[in-house]
């Protein structure tokens, strides 16, 4: 548990790092670095997002799979590692 | 040899129903084969032939019926909770949270993503990915790439009578939208129930309009304000002024009165520069061009009457078809008129007749565009009858540069704003021609049919990639140019402008000559008057005619004498 607390701290703590959170299948979210209703939205919006290209892999190739999702926009990047029950979010503004 | 069957059938069966049996197959002719007449043929050896062991497939096309989409966005508000947690309640959803953190698949879950997620936003920090690599290095010279414009989007007007579109602007931030004044132009044909709307379109949306402007009478112009983008402009079909602002709705601002507005159409509405950002002015047929001040549309600020002979009778004026005014010459403003004469005029003017300040005429019909070229404002482009023309403002008698003239009657034209010596025009027939002519003097460097009925006008997007062109039914279609025909060629300014002198100075020493050649003609007329002076003689024609008679006369009367006297003298000499 508190390798959970570490892991997260660390990551809020890298350069550039905007917000973090935890969301599990259903769209709760569990732990969350920003506010309730930004949290939710990115939630239930990513989580579709998700599914459709863990699906879209799988179906060019069956025995593949998505490891981690990547959206790039013009005010910073999305990052999500997806699991079979929960998502970590990371959204991050890279340095230019 | 023929084959017959005969069949026989009694007069009072016909018309019978038809009773049908079953019979045995009967032989009715067995032809043999015959071995002699295989020698008429000749026999082919290869034999080629075609064989394809696939199954045969066929294509069809169909054309699905145009589906009317809208786009939508949902707002997420609330995450799944389970039944038995109530989502307002804090408590509840704490503990909810506190359960799955102490979950075990939820710790191991989180280590490993966590050390996925540090990889990345590790590689992020590193180094940017998108970051211009080559920006020092000069811009790749242009390839000779044709010249080419295809069409990104069609808006129709979505109305059941079409209009024609009559005008189009630019929305002055970014582009994005654009404004189609549509009305029926043609002398009392609008039909019964045409709608007088006209539509602000949305870039990304062309299966419905943004907004719909609805006017008390249909709009032939409409302009955006330069200044603020939430304000338009529109002129009238029956000589009022219009002002909207987007953000108030759909109906009418500000309305100019009827009995101070213009007579006729309002077919020319241009914004001025000023410091309120509120002063326009606009033009009409009846040969005004009014002044206003949209905060008080009820009366013109300035009336000036087009009438070149400077003595300010509405029945001389000319009717003015179009207007121009360049913010960087804010004193100075261009009619083009319905008799084919442009007057330039002077805002500064104390009085109406110093308000005129030239004319240029060589247009057969009436001028349906005008306007400076953005680069060198000294020389502007008109439009009318078939051709397209430009001018200098220094040579009065005639245009510097003219095109040919065309099959079909040109409707609309404008400078290319990123290329000094490029210019669009669109033609009754349907084309768009595009000019260059650093590039093609004789003929448009780029003609493209845009659609089969006329088209009346026509808008450069500021960029000067985007075309906007609107039809006679109403379809306003946008193309994009290739990148050649936007973007300025290296050199291109000057050689633009040396063609502008070259003109312009080959104009001035035609009209030199010509006025040498009047001056002696004038001269030659004179001198002649005085020979004549000098001959009192009778010129008239009846005189000269009785003084031959007189003269001829006389002689045969000598000769006859003379014959008399030789005959005397003959007979006295025995």
């Amino acid at each position: 548990q508190t390798e959970v607390e570490e892991t997260l701290k660390r990551i809020q703590s890298h350069k550039g790092v905007i917000g973090t959170m935890v969301v599990n299948a259903e769209g709760i979210p569990i732990r969350t670095t920003l506010d309730n209703s930004t949290t939710v939205q990115y939630a239930g919006l990513l989580h579709q997002l998700t599914m459709k290209a863990r699906s879209t892999v799988r179906d060019i190739d069956p025995q593949n799979d998505l490891t981690f999702l990547r959206i790039r926009s013009k005010k910073h990047e999305i990052m999500v590692a997806p699991d079979k029950e929960y998502l970590l979010i990371v959204i991050q503004n890279p340095c230019e | 040899m023929e084959i017959v069957y005969v069949y026989l059938k009694k007069r009072s069966e016909f018309g019978k129903q038809c009773n049908f049996s079953d019979r045995q197959a009967e032989l009715n002719i067995d032809i043999q084969p015959n071995p002699e007449l295989a020698e008429q043929f000749v026999e082919r050896n290869p034999v080629d032939t075609g064989i394809q062991c696939s199954t045969s497939m066929s294509e069809h096309e169909a054309n699905t019926e145009r589906f009317e989409m809208e786009t939508r966005g949902v707002n997420h508000v609330e995450g799944g909770w389970p039944k038995d947690v109530n989502p307002l309640e804090l408590e509840q959803t704490i503990r909810f949270r506190k359960k799955v953190e102490k979950d075990e698949n939820y710790i191991n879950a989180i280590t490993q993503l966590g050390s996925i997620m540090e990889h990345c936003i590790k590689q992020n920090n590193a180094i940017d990915i998108y970051e211009e690599y080559f920006d020092d290095e000069d811009p790749v010279e242009v390839t000779e790439e044709a010249p080419s414009a295809k069409t990104i989007n069609v808006f129709r007007d979505p109305q059941e009578i079409k209009r024609a579109a009559t005008h189009l602007s630019w929305h002055p931030d970014g582009n994005r939208k654009l404004a189609v004044a549509y009305s029926c132009l043609d002398f009392q044909q609008a039909p019964v129930g045409m709608s007088f709307d006209s539509y602000i379109w949305d870039m990304e949306n062309p299966n419905k309009p943004e907004i719909a402007l609805r006017p008390s009478s249909p709009l032939v112009t409409l302009e955006y304000n330069p200044k603020d983008s939430h304000v338009l402009l529109g002129g009238c079909y029956n000589g009022q002024i219009a002002c909207w602002d987007t953000r108030k709705g759909s109906l009418v601002a500000e309305l100019s009165t009827i009995e101070f507005s213009h007579r006729d159409p309002v077919y020319g509405t241009i914004w001025l520069q000023s410091k309120t950002g509120t002063e326009c002015f606009s033009a009409s047929t009846d040969g005004q061009v009014m002044w206003w001040d949209i905060r008080k549309l009820s009366e013109p600020t300035e009336v000036l009457i087009m009438d070149i002979s400077k003595k300010e009778m509405l029945e001389n004026a000319l009717g003015a078809i179009s207007l121009e005014f360049e913010s960087t010459l804010p004193t100075k403003f261009m009619v083009g008129t319905e008799q084919g004469v442009v007057i330039s005029c002077n805002r500064k003017g104390k009085t109406p007749a110093e308000k005129i300040v030239c004319t240029f005429s060589g247009h057969h019909g009436p001028i349906y565009a005008l306007q400076r070229n953005p680069f060198y404002p000294k020389n502007f482009l008109t439009v009318g009858d078939w051709t397209a023309r430009i001018w200098s403002e220094d040579s009065r008698e005639s245009s510097i540069m003219w095109t040919k003239y065309h099959m079909a009657y040109l409707t609309d034209g404008a400078w290319s704003p990123s290329r000094p010596a490029v210019f669009f025009t669109t033609k009754m027939d349907g084309t768009l021609d595009i000019w260059d002519f650093v590039f093609k003097q004789c003929d448009p460097a780029l003609t493209l049919k845009v659609c089969d009925e006329a088209l009346f006008c026509l808008r450069v997007q500021d960029n000067g990639c985007l075309i906007a062109c609107g039809s006679r039914l109403g379809t306003t279609t946008l193309l994009e140019v290739s990148h050649g025909l936007a973007t300025l060629q290296r050199n291109e300014k000057n050689i633009a402008s040396s063609v502008f002198e070259r003109e312009t100075r080959r104009e001035k020493i035609l009209e030199a000559r010509h006025r040498e050649m009047r001056l002696k003609e004038k001269g030659k007329a004179e001198g002649k008057e005085e020979e004549l002076r000098e001959e009192e003689t009778a010129t008239d024609l009846e005189g000269l005619v009785t003084k031959a008679e007189e003269e001829f006369f006389e002689v045969i009367f000598s000769e006859l004498k003379r014959k008399e006297k030789d005959a005397m003298k003959k007979k006295q000499k025995p």
